[in-house]
């Protein structure tokens, strides 16, 4: 029974990371290849099936006027927006959660469950609600097409998402250990800093993933408020299509677009694991 | 250095948390508050903390008012029940965090630590993560900060309800040792609990506390021998004091047309009339020449039994001081103690005790 149970344990284990694993295997295989091998119907293994060409990824760093779409300076756009705007919404985000968490806010019937749920409700709207009133908005402030402005739309878009994690978090934390900080001679900012903060590593890290993820991989708000100016990633890969789909480029931008994802999250894997208060309280 | 509290009160929306709350606290002394769940206990603490501000009245320490004195600036120590540590710090630095916040010395700091590590029992912890450490670990950690501070008031709140029963005896018995320590450092020590057992064992002055009130306060032997009212005796004993409805006629005591005892010696000043009679599990037991009574649970508690009694409209528990099984259902012969009898007016108020009579 144990030797079944473990086999079928790893087989399924198996399964699955073939599962996930498979379409990067296809984009890496894809991306060493040029027209005629992805046309000429399925090819795996690189040398044998066909020949590999690194023509895929030039593309990628050549210029427009040279054939190419280059991507570098988008990819440094994205990490420049994407970085800022998930700091400074988990910034925001932790502080405006943990007022909602520790305080009684009360305006007529509005409480602190409603001022929480006014943050995830920006999230509820469709994007294409929200886009006008940004465009209208960073028009009149100048900053259409600017690095800035997307930064900034990005926080209204991220920090419900840090809030929502966030308070959520903190009710977990018990307020007594914010007490004890107080008895042990902190004033509350202190206690906050010296304390709750450094023991909200694991929630900050989680809503800082998801913020990055939901920022990095945004096609529509970078599409929609940039011209000329400024590109993102996501904006620059669709613009590598033309009448024929370059496939080969197409999966080379891909593994590109995907890496710092995964980057982030094997150096934060370990505080994803433990995010928890264990012994704050058992 | 005396701790002084006038009429404190706070009010929730129905109910008080704190219902004109009076009392003066001297140093070198442990006051063992004890109430029920929501009695007021937690919240009273936490207002001498000064986590909790009181809707009205005032407290003042050592002549000053204590209101105006932020939590941070109090010298006051708490220990919750829950165990409440760092977890971001190891069992070192926990203890060191309310003596760096005071900027104490460093070489101070080590030996200071040092000592309360020592004190509560942690020697060779201190590099452990407070994850690695047990309930009754994280606990002392928790008291160990309290106690590295030295501070003028120490406020344990129910410190060791979370712990398993063997545990919470080890360790109540080195609090004692600790607190007669810190007490005769003129500190003012205290402690709130639930557990009556643990109220009168600690010893010093009790106070008991329900629906945000001090119904007593006095010693400990005090409180045991002479309740003030029925709800004292209810909370301040365990199984709490048997309550029986019956009266005083012709020098003799009748409950329920069923039970006749003698009058006891100590109640000879009073006058006929209905009363409540106390009575302590431990004055009602088993003997041939009693009163029927049919057993509706047995509860076996190390040396001793607990029986839970009834004859029609008296239920009362009697203490059995042997470990046997009894049938649910079954009759047996029960009789009482009268001279530790006690009795209270339709009000609730101790009219006469065993100890010190007819009041």
């Amino acid at each position: 029974m144990g030797t079944f149970y473990v086999t079928l344990k790893y087989t399924a284990v198996t399964l699955w990371s073939m599962f996930v694993i498979a379409p990067f295997l296809w984009a890496l295989s894809t991306s060493f290849k040029d027209f005629n091998s992805v046309t000429s119907g399925a090819t795996y293994i690189p040398w044998v099936d066909f020949e590999p060409t690194l023509e895929g990824w030039r593309v990628l760093l050549r210029s427009p006027a040279q054939g190419g779409v280059n991507i570098v300076e988008p990819y440094l756009n994205s990490i420049f927006v994407t970085s800022l705007a998930s700091f400074l919404s988990i910034l925001l985000g932790t502080l405006a959660a943990y007022a909602l968490s520790r305080f009684t806010f009360k305006a007529g019937f509005v409480k602190n469950d409603d001022i929480t749920f006014f943050f995830i409700s920006q999230r509820i709207m469709p994007p294409v609600v929200l886009a006008i009133p940004f465009f209208i908005m960073l028009g009149k402030l100048g900053l259409l097409d600017t690095l800035l402005g997307l930064v900034m739309v990005y926080v209204v878009l991220l920090m419900p998402i840090a809030v929502w994690i966030m308070v959520d978090f903190f009710n977990k934390v018990p307020v007594e250990i914010d007490e004890t900080a107080l008895i042990d001679g902190c004033n509350p900012i202190q206690a906050f800093i010296k304390v709750v903060l450094p023991n909200s590593i694991p929630g900050m890290v989680v809503a800082g993933l998801f913020c990055m993820i939901f920022g990095w991989t945004d096609f529509f708000f970078a599409f929609i408020l940039t011209f000329t100016e400024v590109q993102l990633l996501p904006v620059a890969i669709v613009s590598l299509n033309s009448s024929i789909t370059p496939w080969w480029s197409l999966s080379a931008a891909a593994l590109v677009s995907v890496a710092p994802l995964i980057v982030v999250a094997f150096i934060v894997e370990r505080y994803l694991s433990k995010g928890n208060l264990s012994g704050a309280l058992k | 250095m005396t701790l002084i509290a006038s009429n404190l009160t706070t009010k929730g929306k129905e109910e008080f948390f704190l219902n004109d709350i009076s009392f003066e606290m001297s140093p070198g002394k442990i006051y063992t508050i004890i109430g029920r769940t929501l009695s007021g206990k937690t919240t009273l603490l936490k207002t001498i903390a000064g986590l909790i501000a009181q809707d009205s009245g005032t407290l003042s320490f050592n002549g000053n008012n204590f209101d105006v004195i932020p939590v941070w600036k109090r010298q006051v120590a708490m220990v919750y029940q829950q165990f409440i540590n760092y977890p971001h710090l190891n069992v070192f630095e926990n203890i060191a965090f309310p003596l760096k916040q005071r900027k104490v010395d460093l070489a101070e700091i080590k030996n200071r630590v040092q000592q309360a590590i020592e004190q509560v029992g942690l020697e060779g912890f201190e590099g452990r993560k407070i994850q690695a450490l047990s309930g009754g670990q994280q606990q002392r950690v928790a008291l160990a900060r309290s106690l590295v501070k030295n501070a003028n008031i120490l406020l344990l709140d129910e410190p060791l309800v979370n712990l398993d029963y063997k545990l919470r005896e080890q360790l109540r018995e080195e609090f004692k040792k600790i607190f007669s320590s810190k007490a005769s450092e003129e500190a003012i020590l205290i402690y709130s609990t639930t557990d009556p057992i643990e109220a009168m064992q600690l010893g010093g002055e009790v106070i008991v506390m329900d629906e945000g009130k001090i119904l007593q306060q006095g010693s400990a032997k005090e409180i045991y021998e002479n309740p003030a009212t029925t709800k004292v005796a209810e909370i301040t004993n365990d199984p709490a004091m048997n309550l029986v409805d019956g009266e005083i006629s012709g020098k003799k005591i009748t409950f329920n047309n069923e039970v006749i005892l003698n009058l006891p010696k100590h109640f000879k000043d009073l006058p006929d009339g209905k009363y409540s009679f106390g009575i302590r599990a431990s004055g009602v037991t088993i003997d041939k020449s009693g009163f029927p009574f049919q057993i509706e649970l047995a509860e076996i508690s190390g040396s001793e039994t607990f029986l839970h009694l009834n004859n029609d409209q008296i239920h009362v528990v009697g203490l059995l001081d042997a470990v046997k099984n009894f049938d649910i259902g079954e009759t047996v012969k029960v009789s009482f103690d009268i001279e530790k009898l006690y009795a209270f007016g339709s009000d609730g108020i101790l009219m006469s005790s065993p100890y010190s009579g007819t009041k």
